[in-house]
């Protein structure tokens, strides 16, 4: 039983959470840590379960280790992660007036274009970049504390989103220069935006533990990244390609994934095959990520 | 009722990466003749192997051995860091695991935005988190320094950081690494009573140490730990005189000996 100690910092912790758990310590009578080798399918399974529901137990522990994340970054400097906000705005300026002369289009209509794709890839290859890091660079975390990994993984997916809601004031101002306002089509885009979310999890802790494991992964990702990038109508508009093969674009995951997002905010609703294609790529990777992190969780301590 | 019981724990080490030879070579020296192949033919250091015991509230147990024998691998799979390859190991009750002086301090971060963040992963609420940062602040006498980064603290700064915040929170179990009685005298004048107060609290401690006369002060039980295996075990003295081939002095006057011992032994330990 606790004594008190002379300055009485009388820690009690939470009331127990179900679980297996220990994230905290917390009285129980149940085991706070069972830790038994060989596990079947299913224990696996749970553990994973209140890893899980675990880290958003401590979801302010998660959002403070991303807010801080930022902060030591920009420690120092005086406009911050703006800085990222007028990069992501000089780009957009050079590309859109560039590529708009190149191949003849209307600014009014390729500079919004332009503006939201590279503020959105801007957020997904950050994210995959840093997802890469997620496990290694939390390493001595995890070896001196029992810590659910999903922690680490909200950590990152909290810092991108801070740092995407630093670049949304470019499309706000493209669009306002504009006078374009998105109309009741745009509401289209939150669903996409939650799947965004949930793949955003998924990437994190698949290629967290992957990278972890396999040290040469985060190279090979960089470079399909920079090869999907071209690949992908992001700075080039899906209409340049031939009506006859635009079949071809929901194959290219990143295609229907940007699709859902942009077309409603620019006034089109994605066709069901870009949805189709969406949801369909993004339940494969969540399947993988999870069964995966089912069986490797109680590895990842050992690679890191 | 904080209880810790081991059954036949086994944990191996991988050896993946090229990164891993640091790992490898200071195992190396240490666990000559340790380096297996698991199943599927990956190089493994056997780290644990066979480990058994249980403990009851009122055991203090010690952990002696060589580097490299697996003290601080043991700590960490009680913990929870470590899993166990075979074997199972149940830990009932709070747990505090003072590991490493850092325990995931983030050098970058203020010593303020480090104790926020500890007092987020024990779920503290804002006012007991103020209440922990003074406490620290007091003790790590740390002024001006609280709200610079961890990177630009003396060694003894961060040492009585790592210290304040690892003796703020009182466990059941208590797991430690022989860091935490390592440091000058004028510090560990300071920070005896903070130890033994939270000693005296815990249910269960588990101590690793070089110090002889700490084991056989604080302990009633003492595994002596050899190439990831028990070696010995049983009452400390006979242990630690057959771990080190001589009878252990004391040198400490006996008033000043801790009384840190507070529940009867039940312990079950196998003996050799």
């Amino acid at each position: 039983m606790n004594v008190a100690e002379p300055s009485d910092i009388a820690v009690k912790p939470r009331p127990p959470s179900p679980g297996l758990g220990l994230g905290a310590p917390r009285p129980g009578e149940e085991p706070d840590l069972q830790l038994v080798a060989n596990l079947g399918y299913r224990a696996r399974w749970r553990h994973a379960v209140w890893d899980l529901s675990e880290s958003f137990r401590l979801s302010e522990l998660f959002r403070a280790l991303g807010w801080l994340d930022i902060k030591i970054k920009y420690r120092g400097s005086v406009l911050g992660p703006f800085w990222l906000t007028i990069s992501t705005g000089v780009l957009v300026a050079t590309l859109g007036v560039l590529y708009g002369e190149l191949f003849h289009l209307k600014l009014h209509d390729f500079l919004p274009f332009i503006a939201l794709s590279l503020v959105l890839w801007n957020f997904i290859s950050m994210l995959i970049g840093d997802a890469c890091l997620a496990f290694t660079q939390a390493e001595s975390t995890i070896r001196s504390v029992r810590m659910p990994y999903f922690v680490f993984v909200g950590q990152n997916v909290y810092r991108n989103l801070i740092i995407l809601a630093h670049n949304l004031v470019v499309i706000v101002v493209v669009f306002a220069l504009f006078r374009i306002v998105p109309g009741w089509k745009a509401l289209a885009a939150l669903p996409a935006l939650a799947l965004w979310l949930v793949d955003s999890y998924a990437l994190t802790i698949l290629l967290g533990a992957f990278c972890a494991r396999f040290r040469d992964v985060p190279q090979i990702v960089a470079s399909i990244l920079q090869i999907a990038f071209y690949v992908t109508p992001i700075i080039w508009k899906p209409s340049l390609l031939p009506v006859r093969q635009r079949w071809i674009l929901p194959i290219d995951p990143f295609y229907s994934l940007f699709e859902i997002v942009r077309g409603p905010l620019l006034g089109t609703l994605p066709s069901h095959i870009v949805w189709a294609s969406a949801l369909g790529y993004s339940a494969a990777l969540c399947a993988i990520a999870w069964l995966g992190f089912v069986r490797v969780r109680a590895r990842i301590a050992f690679w890191i | 009722m904080s209880r810790i019981e081991v059954e036949n724990v086994c944990v191996d080490f991988p050896l993946y990466h090229g990164n891993a030879r640091s790992l490898k070579k200071s195992f190396m020296s240490a666990a000559a003749g340790r380096l297996g192949q698991d199943t599927q033919k990956r190089i493994v250091v056997q780290a644990l192997r066979d480990i058994d015991f249980h403990l009851s509230p009122g055991d203090r147990l010690g952990l002696v051995g060589s580097n490299g024998a697996g003290k601080t691998t043991l700590l960490r799979t009680l913990a929870g860091i470590y899993e166990p390859v075979r074997g199972r190991v149940r830990v009932r009750g709070t747990l505090n695991a003072l590991l490493d002086p850092q325990l995931g301090m983030k050098p970058d971060l203020t010593g303020r935005e480090n104790i926020l963040l500890r007092g987020l992963y024990y779920g503290l609420t804002r006012r007991q988190i103020r209440a922990l940062e003074d406490d620290v602040q007091n003790f790590a006498e740390l002024g001006q320094f609280m709200d610079l980064p961890v990177r630009i603290y003396s060694s003894g700064m961060v040492i009585r950081l790592g210290f304040g915040l690892a003796t703020a929170i009182h466990p059941q179990v208590l797991l430690m690494d022989e860091w935490f009685l390592a440091g000058d005298a004028n510090f560990m004048a300071k920070a005896r009573g903070r130890i033994e107060t939270m000693v005296r609290g815990a249910e269960i401690l588990v101590l690793s140490s070089h110090q002889m006369e700490t084991v056989a002060l604080w302990c009633n039980k003492v595994i002596w730990m050899d190439q990831g295996r028990i070696r010995a075990a049983g009452e400390p003295f006979a242990v630690l005189e057959q771990y080190t081939g001589k009878p252990v002095v004391m040198t400490a006057p006996e008033d000043a000996r801790p009384q840190l011992i507070v529940a009867p032994v039940t312990a079950k330990l196998p003996t050799s």
